[in-house]
């Protein structure tokens, strides 16, 4: 088997575009969804005669992107044209940076089945995104082709990686990580199925121990993490193929089909393309004051792999839990909120866990912050069952009101009178009936039968309508039980 | 005749009630029509909105509100801007058809201070060119020798002017062409420093060295078009913020003990020696006016042409990328697929010209040639700019011919390079980015104007004025007038 | 005669790269022209710029930015109205094919 034989060496390269308002060289709505080159303007369009003014939001969120991954912010960096002609480039070239990005020599640090791993990053730039191409049926066999240009213009954050990944479970948890990060920077969305962050790779392989890169392959339009492990995983046996039975791996592009599983070459470019690059001489260069990206630094919100470490200490949870509690900073602010404070934090996060969770996605910011349960809602009915005020199972009827009506816990507990009882006197006169109704059942637990406990305490529930305290019920029946 | 007033004058008459703006154009748009099929400055006229114009302007001055020294003006622009809702071709055939939905910055400037516009005018096509012979549609004439040429790329531009056709134009300078036409058809031609005006709207040649300027029929004027069009535009990122000074102030200098440096380096042997007698007796006039010269030499001066002909065309190649076909001028039916669409479009709609820049441009930015072409014609570029600087640590003004020669006749320069030496003492200053004008200095024995260039430190355009206007009122170059019948 | 500095290859190349059309007549005093110029140029080579930086403005600027705030945009018939072949609400093009191989 080949597996041993070679080594796969792989980098990837992210795009991200960014949550600004405005395009990155006009004054355009970013908005996503309006009518085709509805959302233009000469600028965008490139029409004779206009100029790119540089967005100062595209430039902060790249800084602080760079921050948060380690890299070098270089404050003297530079606008530069990249020629090429297509339908959907207005000006057939492509604003973006060259020779002076706005950072480099950062890092990621994964883990994969325990082990850690630290990927280097070598650069971060920012562009502008490019106009959609709808192809009449597929762009092989189309006749024509329609654009559509409002996204022409979206700024779009290039990050690439070190080839410092081996394996695809590698290239699937860097590419988690760097999609966790900017959005928890609110600077993107992280949606990889609408394009608003996409990856490409380039992978190669060599025999195991060799020191010379093999012949790299670049892959594209894998739009979600299983589709770039999946793909990384075909293409690594496929070249892996090829070089047992000495065949040469071709440098070229080739698109992941999903729906067949495989690669399929985009008709050769063993040559790389001219693009002719040179600064941009419409745009003045940047010199960033080191008092801005100070300033950034300081807004840096909490990363989401140190919240998951401050989770597991903080709140004594284990590292899948603290994992699905911060998979969004919404969830994890959520949380959080209920947590502080509360008598059981345990408890609110197995809560948030089983019964948020099924009712409101775990990564959609605006339907946690939408919820009709706030924290503090939350948090008051952990109290209660904390208290002893209601019982855990009634607890999750309601939770459900919660969720529909909006109302706090304590509203709706007194409202359907669904206090629980505790009093030993009155559950007492209850236990008597149910063990005078169950004669049976009393000879079976007397017999030895423990099981037959149980069946009793759901009995005392049941005619108590679930308000019965389990835990007194269950003292009384063990009391008297042996004396029936 | 109105037709002949500066626009200083002609304001005044607005003014005072002798004249009005739907008088002044209704002249012009006569004078068009009778001259403009001899001088052929004009590409389009719009008679119908120019007149709408001028009424709303002449209701402004009869509530005694005008806007200001421009309204009611009638002024025509290159076809190099882009006007909303008026054709803009740039002088080529892919752009024929192609009417903008926007104004470019200078156009809305103008408009906003009441300005009418009379109709676009030729030029060399994406302003390449020395001569307008580069236009897709025909050739402007020169109004002094209907058999020469104007000059270019703005050739419309100066015509119309000399002949009478505007009271004032809008041009381009990228390695001359402002102030070569305005040397070879006699009238006063500005290029201000790079950044002094917006050039959002102007259909882009080399971007780190096009510049918008007027064409005017003296200096007073001059003034008036360039604290219009001047100051900082946050459309174009290039705008300088530096504040716009107030040049009719320079107007009321006089130029005693001004500094005034002769460039050894522009006193070649291939200069014409009629150009060289008229501008050896503008320096003399000068002095005679208290001013102090002195010998400067710009060593780098035969390195700026070859550094020009790297950058130019390099951002040319690029700006020019755009047009293919896909959204606006246009495009060559019957193509097999797209590529075959954007050569064909491409092929057919650039002229000879154009695609030479455009190969030579490519070129030079492509893989393996960058660093010896581009990369170095830019630090070439730093050591024209420094002998400038050091120039003008002891001079105020630079004096010199605006050109080897003087209004050819069509035709006669059909080599490209020949063609390129025209502009050899313009392009230094597009390389240094710093201000110069010319200004009527003299005619041939046959006739044919010959302008004297003064270039000044960067956003100096009022000692430029100063110095332009002292010589003008010391001479009488301006009374005279080319003899169009129509 | 002096080594021709640009070849005919070289010239269908970057016709190639500036999508462009020449007939055969076209390259061949294409050729000829960017010769005369490329050596007219060439005398940039002889000069020394050890340690010259490149420049593009007599007066430096650097960090000219803008706000994020949104500026209208034109309508969809203004954007579309100069389109050569406009189709519905985008602009129409023909078959893309792939790129040549010696790009």
């Amino acid at each position: 088997m080949s597996d041993n034989t070679y080594e796969a060496v792989i980098g990837l390269e992210v795009h991200a575009q960014l949550r600004t308002r405005t395009k990155m060289f006009c004054g355009c709505s970013t908005a996503f969804g309006a009518a085709p080159n509805s959302q233009t303007c000469p600028v965008c369009q490139g029409m004779p005669g206009t100029l790119p003014v540089i967005n100062r939001r595209a430039i902060e969120f790249g800084i602080r992107t760079a921050l948060a991954i380690n890299c070098t912010v270089n404050a003297d960096n530079r606008f530069a044209r990249k020629h090429y002609y297509y339908p959907d480039m207005p000006k057939n070239y492509q604003i973006s940076q060259y020779e002076e990005p706005l950072a480099e020599h950062g890092y990621l640090d994964i883990e994969v089945a325990g082990v850690a791993r630290r990927i280097g990053i070598q650069r971060l730039h920012l562009e502008e995104d490019v106009g959609k191409l709808v192809h009449e049926g597929n762009l092989e066999t189309a006749q024509s082709s329609q654009v559509d240009f409002n996204r022409a213009g979206v700024p779009l954050m290039e990050i690439v990686s070190m080839p410092d990944m081996r394996t695809s479970e590698e290239a699937a948890a860097y590419l988690k990580a760097l999609r966790a990060i900017v959005v928890y920077l609110d600077v993107c969305d992280g949606n990889m199925e609408e394009g608003s962050l996409r990856c490409d790779a380039n992978i190669s392989l060599r025999r195991r121990g060799a020191k010379e890169y093999g012949t790299k392959v670049e892959i594209k339009n894998m739009n979600s993490f299983r589709n770039v492990q999946h793909a990384l995983e075909y293409e690594i046996k496929r070249q892996a193929r090829a070089l047992d039975t000495g065949e040469r791996i071709v440098q070229e592009t080739r698109l992941w089909d999903p729906d067949k599983a495989h690669t399929v070459s985009m008709r050769s470019k063993e040559f790389a393309h001219d693009y002719r690059y040179f600064p941009e001489p419409d745009l003045p260069p940047l010199d960033l004051a080191p008092a801005w990206i100070d300033e950034v630094r300081a807004t840096l919100a909490e990363l989401p792999a140190a919240k998951r470490q401050r989770f597991m200490k903080d709140y004594a949870l284990g590292a899948y839990d603290a994992e699905v509690l911060t998979q969004s900073r919404a969830l994890a602010d959520y949380f959080e909120a209920a947590a502080k404070g509360s008598a059981n934090p345990k408890m609110v996060a197995n809560w948030v866990l089983n019964e948020f969770l099924r009712v409101v996605p775990g990564d959609d910011q605006k339907a946690i912050t939408l919820s009709p349960i706030k924290p503090e809602n939350l948090k008051g009915l952990i109290t209660l069952i904390e208290g002893g005020t209601i019982s855990g199972t009634l607890a999750k009827s309601v939770f459900e009101d919660m969720f529909q009506s909006g109302e706090d816990a304590s509203s709706i507990v007194a409202r359907k009178g669904l206090t629980q009882v505790a009093d030993a006197g009155a559950l007492g006169a209850v236990v008597d009936r149910v063990l005078a109704e169950h004669a049976k059942v009393v000879e079976d637990y007397k017999a030895g039968k423990k099981a037959a406990l149980g069946f009793l305490v759901g009995q005392v529930m049941k005619s108590t309508s679930g308000k019965a305290s389990p835990s007194v019920v269950n003292a009384l029946l063990i009391e008297k039980l042996p004396k029936v | 005749m109105l037709t002949a007033l500066t626009i200083h004058e002609l304001s005044a008459r607005f003014r005072s009630g002798e004249a009005t703006p739907s008088q002044a154009v209704r002249e012009y748009l006569e004078r068009i029509a009778a001259l403009d099929p001899k001088v052929k400055a004009y590409l389009t006229v719009v008679p119908e909105t120019a007149l709408g114009q001028a009424a709303a302007a002449d209701a402004r001055f009869r509530s005694k509100a005008p806007l200001g020294p421009l309204d009611g003006i009638p002024l025509a622009v290159k076809d190099v801007f882009c006007t909303r809702g008026v054709e803009t071709t740039c002088g080529s055939k892919i752009l024929k058809g192609f009417v903008p939905p926007y104004d470019a910055t200078v156009i809305t400037r103008l408009r906003s201070a009441g300005a009418v516009l009379l109709g676009k005018l030729n030029m060399d096509e994406f302003a390449m060119g020395s001569s307008t012979e580069n236009s897709a549609f025909f050739t402007t004439r020169n109004p002094w020798d209907l058999s020469r040429v104007p000059g270019g790329s703005s050739g419309g531009s100066a015509a119309a002017v000399a002949a009478d056709l505007a009271a004032a134009t809008l041009g381009t300078d990228t390695g001359g062409s402002i102030r070569q036409p305005a040397a070879f058809s006699g009238t006063v031609g500005f290029k201000p420093t790079y950044g002094r005006v917006s050039r959002y709207g102007l259909i882009a040649f080399a971007s780190s060295l096009d510049q918008v300027g007027p064409f005017a029929k003296d200096v007073a004027d001059t003034a008036l078009m360039l604290q219009t069009i001047a100051g900082h535009d946050p459309m174009d990122s290039t705008s300088a913020t530096i504040p716009v000074p107030d040049y009719a102030q320079a107007l009321r200098l006089d130029v005693k003990g001004l500094r005034v440096g002769i460039p050894a380096e522009y006193f070649i042997d291939g200069l014409d020696p009629e150009v060289e007698a008229a501008v050896r007796a503008a320096i003399a006039t000068l002095e005679d006016l208290g001013a102090k010269t002195e010998s400067v030499s710009l060593p780098h001066t035969e390195y700026g042409l070859a550094a020009y002909y790297v950058i130019a065309p390099a951002e040319a190649s690029s700006n020019l990328a755009r047009y293919d076909g896909v959204k606006y001028g246009l495009r060559v039916p019957g193509a097999r697929d797209l590529i075959d669409m954007y050569s064909r479009t491409r092929g057919a709609g650039f002229g000879a010209e154009v695609k030479r820049r455009v190969m030579l441009g490519t070129y030079a930015l492509s893989a393996g040639y960058y660093d010896a072409y581009y990369g170095q014609a830019q630090k070439v570029r730093t050591l024209v700019l420094r002998d400038f600087q050091e120039a003008f640590k002891r001079v105020d003004v630079i004096v010199a011919p605006t050109t080897p020669g003087v209004a050819f006749k069509m035709g006669e320069r059909e080599d490209p390079l020949q063609m390129y030496l025209n502009d050899v003492f313009t392009i230094p200053v597009n390389l240094a980015g710093l201000p110069g004008l010319a200004i009527p200095a003299g005619f041939t024995q046959a006739g044919l104007p010959i302008g004297l260039q003064i270039i000044g430190k960067a956003f100096d355009e009022a000692t430029l004025l100063r110095v332009a206007k002292a010589y003008e009122a010391a001479t009488p170059w301006r009374s005279r007038k080319p003899e169009l019948a129509a | 005669m002096a080594e021709p500095k640009i070849t005919m290859k070289e010239v269908d190349h970057v016709a190639r790269l500036s999508r462009l059309a020449l007939t055969d007549a076209e390259k061949e005093r294409m050729r000829r022209e960017l010769d005369g110029i490329l050596s007219y140029i060439g005398k940039l080579r002889a000069l020394d710029t050890e340690g010259v930086p490149p420049t593009s403005r007599a007066v430096p600027m650097t960090n000219v930015m803008r706000e994020d705030e949104p500026r209208p945009s034109l309508s969809q018939d203004e954007m579309l109205a100069n389109a050569p072949d406009r189709s519905g609400e985008f602009f129409r093009v023909p078959k893309i094919i792939e790129e040549p191989v010696e790009e």
